[in-house]
């Protein structure tokens, strides 16, 4: 088993699994063409970033939802929940930021002990458990917010959504800060990827070839430098960034290296057989929907800090675009496939649509169109594949 | 070859990697019942595929000739609109749809997309008379046993006009009674009706008892084809050499020896009772007792329905049924086994005799499903170690040998037997002090048994308890150094495995309760 594995396998393979990969690569060249460079501008990149953080933060949390088997029609009414008692919390009673926050994610525990206990608990679909919730938590709201939008909010809690980390190094015209913090990322990426592939072979597995690995990393590492050069260049590095990017190696982590992320798995592939094998499915759902009202209040916090407001009608629709997100990025509607990269790329091919054909000048209503009839190409490709992989069986 | 209804010539199928079929050639003459064995994994469901239009005309070379004219079937409607119908080993019936229902599905009799009622139910009736099933055709699928749902599917291909009859396994869910019945409709079907069968089993016996003529499938290609016509007898004396071109080998006894002394008593099970989940007049298990003890293999034998696998899921975390009660112990301790995590934590593990539902995650691959019930193992602190977990289940595909690419191919995609060897391999992993097996080697192919038996006596030999439940006489008393007998939920008798006789056995089994 020791030694490269072929390459002709290898690349088959890897087209199987990387193929959202090269979707996202084709949709951001497509509108970066379409938009005469404009996608890719320094500032539009940040842009983006700050724009649909909260709807990738959501992605992370469904995918784990879908691969379990379930669905969670609930998260923009939450989302817009938590934002209104954190701003209550902020606005109206004028107690500092961050006991705003924590209210916030308090809530979105409650939120998912609540739905938690009918789905695990009581053994309701989520379905119904989530288009429940979306109508409650839509009138609670409502309700606590009185009806009308509450604004401002200080400046410190703006900053969750809206603030930048940069000028710590200075830097003639960019940021040398972001450009620091990237180059650390490569580094650490690579070494990681190093260290696993030198673990493989001492466990006598397969690798790809060397130049294989070299150019897969001198890839990530020339798009991640591009892509904080350009940052760089605007405002620097945007702290929704950074909490995105912890979001998703912990949660990354947390699905494929941990006990309770195999216990995800095992229950969406075969819910039977996880229970005989010991999985305490009860509380594994659970943890999933407190963990899905955590994210969620993470989202509404942002969302919340980057309107500089809380709204009855925040949140409107994002439960749709995180499930998108998380079968565009190949997970599987009957449960047990999918991943948190996987739903962050679909994510992201949603984000850059959008924000393409916003720069474009494209109508709403052709926007909705087009980013229908993708999620249904992106999973027709998907089942296309899976068909051609059952047929090698 | 005139009176021939089906060749298969030459047929070479490939996948990508791997040849499944090599040059086979497969003669069926008109009138008869012909039997096909092999290994799992020896090419006979990709053989049926490729018969049944599953595998399109073109993606295999070779011909296929019925009733004297080439075939080219892209669809299984293609194949069926021949009368060529294949009965799936897994039952492909809608348990909520009644009996009527699910025999036109498909096919329905109607009228301008109307369904015509009358039609149905009157025309379901006549069919259900021709498999002898006295059922009423507006009864749901799903009330009825594994065995009459067969007679429903056999009845579903004669509403197609069938003339040639595949069955894939057909009696690896039934019992002796319902096995017994089925082959006696097949017969019929053959002497009244002219209808060709088919049939791929594991059960050679049955395959002697049935079969005209048996082509033995190795490894892709074609071995031999064994005119069997002479009677039962004659076919039971053909049987040593079905085995040999199975395996390639001589196979002297089925049954691997053990020495093995038995010690310290393991399991005890006191006055257990379970009932019926759903209907609570229903007592599945009543005052079952019994003992397992170390290096000992205990066989429970008992007829399908007699609470064979409710008694063993029950013990087992109470994974069926409901107002359980009764006592386990390990090693003369009260066990906690309220839950399926306290029952591994006691040391007890059992292997489901349905692997497909209740053993494996078909999606997923090998490793993951070895480490599955004993994740704590791989892991520190809830951290999975990859690494260790790769080479556990490269340790086991070697010792059990599991034949898959690679320890991260997927389970769904490898044959029965090595399916059964990735769920035994699961299970060891939780190193348990009691093994209870159900139907350990139900859908496995000869060769594939015998490791298995083998590694039960090594089991045995390291000191566990297994017990072993099977509604296979011979296995049971081949394996096991006590038998239990159950029926209707009681223990009917204890016998050594010196002293059964297969009649004795049947005898208690099928004890009627007073």
């Amino acid at each position: 088993m020791a030694g490269t594995s072929d390459i002709k396998d290898l690349l088959t393979r890897n087209v199987r699994q990387s193929g959202i990969y090269i979707a996202f690569v084709f949709i951001v060249l497509l509108f970066t063409v379409l938009t005469r460079g404009a996608l890719l501008s320094p500032g539009n990149l940040t842009n983006l970033i700050l724009q649909y953080s909260y709807i990738l933060i959501l992605a992370i949390g469904m995918v784990l939802i879908i691969v379990a088997g379930h669905i969670d029609l609930s998260v923009g009414s939450v989302v817009a929940f938590t934002g209104s008692v954190a701003a209550v919390v902020v606005i109206q009673h004028g107690l500092p930021w961050w006991l705003g926050i924590l209210a916030a994610l308090g809530i979105g525990i409650l939120v998912g002990l609540w739905q938690g206990f009918w789905v695990a608990i009581v053994g309701i679909p989520a379905f119904i458990v989530t288009l429940a919730g979306m109508l409650i938590f839509r009138g609670m709201t409502m309700q606590t917010l009185g009806n009308v939008s509450l604004s401002p909010f200080p400046e410190a809690y703006q900053k969750i959504a809206g603030g930048f980390l940069n000028g710590l190094f200075g830097g003639p015209g960019y940021d040398v800060f972001t450009l620091v913090v990237a180059a650390a990322v490569v580094i650490v990426f690579a070494l990681q990827q190093w260290r696993a592939r030198l673990a493989k072979l001492r466990y006598d597995q397969s690798v790809e070839a060397l130049w294989i690995f070299a150019v897969k990393v001198a890839v990530v590492a020339v798009i991640v430098m591009a892509f904080a050069w350009q940052i760089a260049n605007a405002r620097g590095l945007p702290v929704v960034l950074i909490l995105l990017a912890a979001l998703i190696l912990i949660y990354s982590f947390v699905s494929q290296q941990t006990v309770f992320g195999r216990h995800v798995y095992a229950m969406g592939g075969n819910l039977q057989a996880a229970r005989l094998s010991g999985v305490k499915t009860r509380l594994v759902n659970m943890m999933l929907f407190v963990n899905m009202g955590l994210l969620s209040a993470i989202a509404g916090i942002v969302y919340s800090a980057r309107s500089n407001s809380a709204q009855p009608g925040a949140g409107n629709m994002f439960e749709l675009d995180a499930i998108a997100a998380a079968f565009i990025g190949g997970a599987a509607v009957s449960g047990g496939v999918g991943k948190v990269q996987g739903a962050i790329i679909g994510g992201l091919i949603m984000a850059v649509m959008s924000n393409g054909m916003q720069i474009m000048g494209i109508g709403q209503s052709t926007q909705s169109i087009v980013r229908g009839v993708v999620l249904i190409l992106a999973v027709a490709f998907d089942v296309y594949n899976k068909k051609r992989a059952g047929a090698e069986g | 070859m005139n009176d021939s209804i089906l060749e298969m010539r030459s047929i070479t199928k490939r996948f990508p990697g791997v040849t499944a079929l090599q040059d086979v050639s497969l003669s069926v003459r008109e009138g008869e019942i012909h039997g096909i064995c092999g290994e799992n994994g020896a090419g006979k469901s990709t053989l049926m595929k490729v018969l049944s239009g599953v595998e399109p005309a073109g993606t295999y070379d070779g011909e296929i000739h019925f009733r004297g004219r080439p075939m080219s079937f892209h669809s299984i409607s293609d194949s069926e609109a021949e009368g060529i119908v294949i009965i799936h080993q897994e039952l492909a019936l809608v348990p909520h749809l009644t009996i009527a229902e699910n025999i036109f599905l498909g096919n329905e009799r109607s009228r301008g997309g109307v369904i015509s009622w009358g039609e149905t139910n009157a025309e379901a009736l006549r069919l259900l008379r021709r498999v002898g099933l006295d059922e009423n055709p507006v009864t749901p699928v799903g009330q009825l046993g594994v065995g009459k749902q067969q007679l429903v599917e056999i009845a579903k291909a004669l509403s197609k006009n069938v003339s040639l009859l595949i069955l894939d396994e057909p009696t690896a869910a039934l019992n002796d009674d319902d096995s017994e019945h089925l082959l006696g409709l097949i017969r019929g079907l053959r002497d009244e009706q002219g209808v060709t069968s088919i049939i791929i089993s594991h059960k050679l016996g049955e395959i002697a008892e049935i079969a005209d003529t048996t082509t033995v499938i190795r490894d892709g290609s074609t071995i031999e084809t064994i005119d069997m016509h002479g009677g039962a007898a004659a076919g039971r004396a053909l049987i040593p050499r079905i085995i040999k071109g199975m395996v390639g080998r001589d196979m002297d006894s089925m049954f691997p020896e053990r020495s093995v002394e038995i010690g310290e008593e393991v399991l005890r099970i006191e006055d257990w009772h379970v009932t019926h989940p759903t209907q609570p007049d229903r007592t599945l298990v009543d005052g079952v007792s019994l003992t397992a003890r170390a290096g000992e293999v205990v066989g429970i034998a008992g007829l399908m329905g007699a609470g064979r696998t409710e008694l063993a899921m029950s013990v087992f975390g109470r994974s069926y049924g409901r107002e359980i009660s009764g006592k386990v112990f390990m090693h003369g301790r009260p066990a906690n086994v309220r839950g399926v995590a306290d029952a591994i934590g006691s040391g007890i593990a059992y292997v489901s005799e349905d692997r497909k539902r209740y053993g494996l995650n078909l999606i997923q691959d090998v490793r993951r499903n070895i480490s599955a019930a004993a994740l704590g193992k791989v892991s520190r602190t809830g951290w999975i170690d990859g690494n260790q977990e790769i080479s556990v289940a490269e340790r086991y595909r070697k010792s059990l040998n599991i034949k898959t690419p690679t320890v991260l191919s997927r389970v769904g995609q490898l044959s029965g037997g090595n399916q059964q060897k990735v769920a035994l391999s699961k299970w060891l992993f939780t190193e348990p002090d009691v093994l209870i097996l159900d139907e350990p080697t139900r859908g496995v192919d000869v060769g594939a048994k015998y490791e298995i038996y083998t590694l039960i006596n090594e089991l045995a030999e390291q000191g566990k308890a297994i017990v072993v439940i099977s509604s296979e006489l011979p296995e049971v008393m081949g394996l096991a150094d006590r038998i239990y007998t159950l029926s209707a939920g009681r223990i009917t008798g204890e016998v050594s495995a010196a002293d059964a006789t297969q009649e004795h056995l049947m005898e208690l089994m099928t004890m009627e309760r007073e």
